[in-house]
C-alpha cells in the first residue's frame, strides 16, 4: 500500500484514499444496519396493533402507534394460567440479580486481593481451579445443584437462585479482580502493614478505592449474565419465583390461538432493557476497566 | 548502650534455597547502617526481615532491646520508605502521612500537629491536598519520607529510596537524608546498590554478596582495608586496581614482582609483605598511584610504565596502563604530562597497599 502511494502521483493517491475511506464507511453502515435490524423490527412491531401486523409488512413503520402491547406485556399477558404480565417476574429478577451481583462482586474482589497480594502456598493452584470453574458447562451441575439446594432448604426460592449465581460468578469475578490487583505494586501492602493496617483495613482503605473501573466491569458482566440467565432460572425456580427470562418464555410459548407478536416483542424488550441500561450508564467505564493496568497514572 | 538493632545468626530460606546465611549485625542508637551489594545479594530481603514483612527461617532479631523475631511489622516501632514510594494512590498527601496514625486511633489534634510539623520540616505544606499522581518524583520521595518521619520510630528503614530519581535529584535527596539523620539523630538502615551512596551516608557499611556478609565496618575501613577481593572491587569508583604479583622473600625484606607489557618486571620492596605466600593479588586504589613527583611519603616507590590510555575527567585525569596483565588505572592531576603510547614514571604509594590471596580472595595483610 505504501509503495503504491509513493509510485503514483499525489492526486491519484488521494483519490484512492478517499475511495477507501468511503468503502470503510459503507461497510460499517451495512454492518450497523444488519445489527440494528432486529431491534428495529422488535420496536416497530411492539408499537403496532395485531391487525396491522397481520396486514402490513414486517419492516414497515407503524401506521398508528399504540402502547397497548406494552401495557399487556407488563401487567396483563398470561403465563400459563396466571395473567399478571411480566411485572412480578421482573421484580423477581431484580431481587435476584441485585444481591447476586453485589455478593459475587464483593467475594471476587476479596479473592482477587488475596490471590494477587497475599500470596500463600497453593495460591496459584486455587486460582487455576477457579478459572477452571468458569468453563464448566451449566448443564453439568444442574442435578447436583438441585440436590444441594434441596438439602439446604432453598429449592425453588430466590435465595437459592442467588446462591447458585454467586457460586457460578465467583470464578469470573475473581479472575477480573485478580488481574487488576496483580498490576498494583506489592510495596503498597507492605507500606500499609508497616503503617499498622490489617488485612481488611488495607482492602477497604487502599484497594477498594482503587477498584472503581474493575468494579464497573464486574458489575456489568455479572448483571448481564445473571439477568439473562435462563437455564438456572427455569431449573431452580417454581411458580412465583421465576425470573423474567423464564416468564418471557412462558408468555411466548403458552399462548393459544393467535400469536400476539406485538406483546411478545414488547415483553422481550422489557426483559432486555435493564442490561441495556446498565451498559449505557456504565459502558464508558467498561472499556476503561478492560484496558486498565496497561496504562498507569 | 544497648544496640538499637541486634541481628543474631539470621537465616532466610525460600524452600530449599538459602537467601540469607548466618547474618550477624548490630548497630548502636544513632547509627546509619547501609546494606550494599549487587542486585540479588539479599540486602532487600534482609531489610524486609528487619521490618517483619518476611518471616525469618532461623536466628533472632532484637529492636531496641526487645525480641522482635516473631512480632508483626506494626508493633516493631519502625518506619519504612520504599523504592517505589508506595504512596496510597487514592489518598491526598495529608491522608497518606496521617494514615498510620489514623489506623492506630491517634486523636485528630495530635494528627494535625504532627502533620504540620513534618510538612514544614520537609517543605511540602503546599502539596498536602494533592494526590500522589499529581506530584513529581522528588515530591513523592518527600511525601514518602514524611510518612516515615511522622511515626517517630526507633528505627528507620530505607529500601533503595533514591534509585527512581534522576542523577541530580538523587544527589540532592542524598544530602537531605544525611542532614535529616544528623538533625534527628535517629537510627537508620538503608539499602542501596550504589556504593557512593553507601560511602557518603553510612556510619557503618555491610557489604553483602550471595546472601553472605562480606565485611562490616566504617566507610573508611571498608574503603581502605577491604576484607576480600569482592569488597575491594565493589566499593570505590573507579574500582581498586587488582594486580597479580609474585612475592620473593629476601632475608629481612620482601620483594614484590609485577610483570610489565614492555621491559623487565617492576620490583617493589615492602616489609609488610613478609611471610606472605608467593602468588598474591596486590590491590591499590587509583588515587594511590600518581605521577612521579606529585606524591611523597615513606611507602612511595617509582617505576616506569607504558601509558595506554588517558581519560580526562575534569578535576582528575585517569591514566590507564597495563601491569601484570591487568589494566591499571591511576588517578593523576588534570594537567598530567601522560601521553598514550609513551612511557611515564608512576609513583606507587605502597603504604596503602592491600594483599589478597589468589585462591580464597581473602585479605592477607
Amino acid at each position: 500500500m505504501a509503495d503504491l502511494a509513493h509510485s503514483t502521483p499525489r492526486s491519484q493517491s488521494n483519490l484512492g484514499r478517499i475511495a477507501l475511506r468511503w468503502l470503510l464507511y459503507i461497510l460499517l453502515a451495512v454492518f450497523a444496519l444488519y445489527y440494528l435490524m432486529p431491534l428495529f423490527v422488535m420496536v416497530t412491531t411492539s408499537l403496532k396493533s395485531l391487525d396491522e401486523i397481520r396486514t402490513g409488512s414486517l419492516v414497515a413503520l407503524p401506521r398508528e402507534v399504540t402502547f397497548d402491547a406494552w401495557k399487556t406485556a407488563w401487567s396483563g399477558a398470561c403465563t400459563g394460567i396466571q395473567c399478571e404480565g411480566l411485572q412480578p417476574y421482573f421484580w423477581n429478577s431484580v431481587l435476584l440479580a441485585v444481591p447476586a451481583v453485589m455478593i459475587s462482586t464483593l467475594i471476587g474482589a476479596l479473592n482477587g486481593y488475596v490471590i494477587a497480594q497475599w500470596r500463600f502456598k497453593g495460591a496459584n493452584l486455587i486460582f487455576s481451579l477457579m478459572l477452571f470453574g468458569c468453563f464448566i458447562p451449566f448443564q453439568v451441575v444442574l442435578l447436583p445443584m438441585a440436590r444441594l439446594l434441596g438439602m439446604m432448604g432453598l429449592a425453588g426460592t430466590i435465595p437459592g437462585l442467588i446462591f447458585v449465581h454467586v457460586i457460578y460468578g465467583i470464578g469470573f469475578t475473581t479472575l477480573f479482580f485478580r488481574n487488576y490487583y496483580v498490576t498494583i505494586p506489592s510495596e503498597l501492602v507492605k507500606a500499609a502493614k508497616v503503617d499498622g493496617a490489617n488485612f481488611f483495613r488495607i482492602f477497604w482503605s487502599i484497594f477498594l478505592p482503587l477498584s472503581l473501573p474493575i468494579i464497573v466491569v464486574t458489575v456489568i458482566w455479572q448483571f448481564t449474565q445473571i439477568w439473562n440467565d435462563f437455564l438456572f432460572g427455569v431449573s431452580f425456580s417454581q411458580a412465583g419465583t421465576q425470573p423474567v427470562t423464564v416468564a418471557l418464555n412462558n408468555i411466548v410459548n403458552s399462548t393459544t390461538g393467535v400469536k400476539e407478536y406485538n406483546v411478545d416483542m414488547a415483553a422481550a424488550i422489557i426483559a432486555a432493557l435493564p442490561t441495556l441500561l446498565v451498559y449505557v450508564v456504565a459502558g464508558k467505564y467498561f472499556i476503561r476497566g478492560l484496558t486498565a493496568g496497561s496504562v498507569k497514572g | 548502650m544497648a544496640p538499637i538493632l541486634d541481628i543474631k545468626s539470621l537465616y532466610k530460606n525460600y524452600g530449599t534455597t538459602e537467601i540469607l546465611k548466618d547474618i550477624n549485625v548490630a548497630i548502636e542508637p544513632g547509627d546509619f547502617l547501609v546494606l550494599v551489594g549487587p542486585s540479588g545479594c539479599g540486602k532487600s530481603t534482609l531489610l524486609n526481615c528487619i521490618a517483619g514483612l518476611e518471616p525469618i527461617s532461623g536466628g533472632s532479631l532484637h529492636i531496641g532491646g526487645k525480641d522482635m523475631t516473631h512480632v508483626s511489622p506494626k508493633d516493631r516501632d519502625i518506619a519504612m520508605v520504599f523504592q517505589s514510594y508506595a504512596l496510597y494512590p487514592t489518598m491526598s498527601v495529608a491522608k497518606n502521612i496521617t494514615f498510620g496514625m489514623k489506623v492506630r486511633g491517634i486523636d485528630q489534634a495530635t494528627q494535625d500537629r504532627k502533620l504540620a510539623e513534618v510538612a514544614s520540616q520537609l517543605q511540602i505544606e503546599q502539596l498536602l491536598n494533592r494526590r500522589p499522581g499529581q506530584l513529581s518524583g522528588g515530591q513523592r520521595q518527600r511525601v514518602a519520607m514524611g510518612r516515615a518521619l511522622v511515626r517517630d520510630p526507633k528505627l528507620f528503614l530505607f529500601d533503595e529510596p533514591l534509585s527512581n530519581l534522576d542523577a541530580k535529584l538523587r544527589v540532592e535527596m542524598r544530602s537531605e537524608i544525611k542532614k535529616l539523620h544528623q538533625t534527628l539523630g535517629a537510627s537508620m538502615v538503608y539499602v542501596t546498590h550504589d556504593q557512593i551512596e553507601a560511602m557518603t551516608l553510612a556510619t557503618k557499611i555491610v557489604v553483602m554478596k550471595g546472601g553472605v556478609i562480606q565485611q562490616i565496618g566504617s566507610p573508611s575501613e571498608i574503603y581502605n582495608r577491604p576484607a576480600n577481593l569482592f569488597v575491594a572491587d565493589f566499593m570505590g569508583s573507579p574500582a581498586m586496581n587488582l594486580i597479580p604479583a609474585k612475592i620473593r622473600q629476601n632475608g629481612g625484606d620482601a620483594q614484590i614482582e609485577i610483570t610489565r607489557s614492555t621491559g623487565a618486571p617492576i620490583v617493589f620492596h615492602d616489609p609488610k609483605a613478609k611471610g606472605l605466600p608467593e602468588d598474591v593479588i596486590l590491590g591499590l586504589r587509583p588515587e594511590d598511584i600518581a605521577e612521579s613527583g606529585f606524591r611523597a611519603g615513606e611507602g612511595v616507590q617509582e617505576a616506569e610504565c607504558q601509558v595506554e590510555m588517558v581519560e580526562p575527567a575534569g578535576a582528575d585525569t585517569y591514566v590507564v596502563s597495563e601491569l601484570g596483565g591487568k589494566q591499571v588505572t591511576a588517578r593523576m592531576h588534570a594537567e598530567t604530562s601522560a601521553v598514550p603510547g609513551q612511557s611515564l614514571s608512576f609513583a606507587f604509594d605502597l603504604s596503602k597497599v592491600s594483599y589478597f590471596s589468589t585462591g580464597s580472595g581473602e585479605r592477607l595483610n
